[in-house]
């Protein structure tokens, strides 16, 4: 099997109103079917994506919110919100959901995935990472 | 094509599955069985319930290896395995109970 590569999937766009923040969501669950390290970050209205108790019931969008918090089951490992993003936003980490990740033969559990980064670690994140895909 | 649960027709798409999640009844499971001429036991119903409860609280059917981890989690080793899983559901547990229990196919199942 050829090498495991470091993937990201760099989320932009606010959750509804554009079929991005899905299509990137799909992706991943796809993705992490084939053993690769997964990262997601969330940067500018992608933030809004993470943000808890989104209600669609008046619009006809699917509420995917849920599926964001199986994320860990599928082999997700990191979730990284920008900081400078939330605050223009003003929002902080206690408005966004939590993503449990749990190692289900070594029985390892991390409470949440979801990590606060600043302005440098996001750019070092993603220099780091061997493929970058934006959404 | 429509399939006919306790008197009603239900819309399914073009690989059997129900085109509406809101309609399904255990009625479901019975009908498309026995098309498959399968026969439903506890141990069937336990993997539909799993996936049903899966969808209500994720809104996706799990890929199978995830469905395959998360009952081994919840009702043990000997039944979260391929092997088992595909005892039950010989056309694959992700497809075949997904179907039964009304939910999409699985994301990324081809």
């Amino acid at each position: 099997m050829s090498e495991v590569k470091n993937f990201m999937y760099l989320n932009r766009r606010a959750p509804y109103g554009t079929i991005y923040a899905w299509e990137s969501l799909e992706v991943v669950l796809i993705g992490a079917a084939f053993d690769q390290k997964v990262s997601l970050m969330f940067v500018d209205d992608g933030v809004y994506q993470l943000v808890k108790g989104s209600d669609t019931s008046t619009s006809d969008m699917k509420n995917f919110m849920p599926t964001y918090r199986t994320l860990g089951d599928y082999g997700v490992r990191h979730m990284y919100v920008d900081q400078a993003s939330l605050a223009a936003r003003g929002l902080t980490a206690d408005d966004l959901i939590q993503v449990e990740w749990e190692d289900w033969e070594t029985e390892e559990e991390i409470d949440n995935i979801v990590e606060v980064v600043d302005a440098d670690s996001v750019a070092k994140l993603m220099s780091e990472s061997d493929v970058v895909f934006s959404f | 094509m429509p399939i006919e649960v306790d008197g009603k027709s239900l819309e399914t798409d073009e690989e059997g599955y129900l085109a509406n999640i809101n309609e399904w009844v255990p009625g479901v499971a019975g009908v498309m069985a026995k098309e498959d001429e399968l026969e439903l036991t506890d141990e069937h119903w336990d993997i539909i319930n799993f996936l049903r409860e899966y969808y209500e609280e994720y809104q996706i059917a799990p890929a199978v290896r995830v469905l395959t981890k998360a009952v081994g989690k919840k009702m043990g080793k000997d039944k979260g395995n391929s092997k088992y899983l595909y005892g039950l559901f010989p056309y694959g547990p992700g497809k075949q109970a997904c179907r039964y229990a009304g939910l999409p196919k699985p994301t990324g199942c081809v």
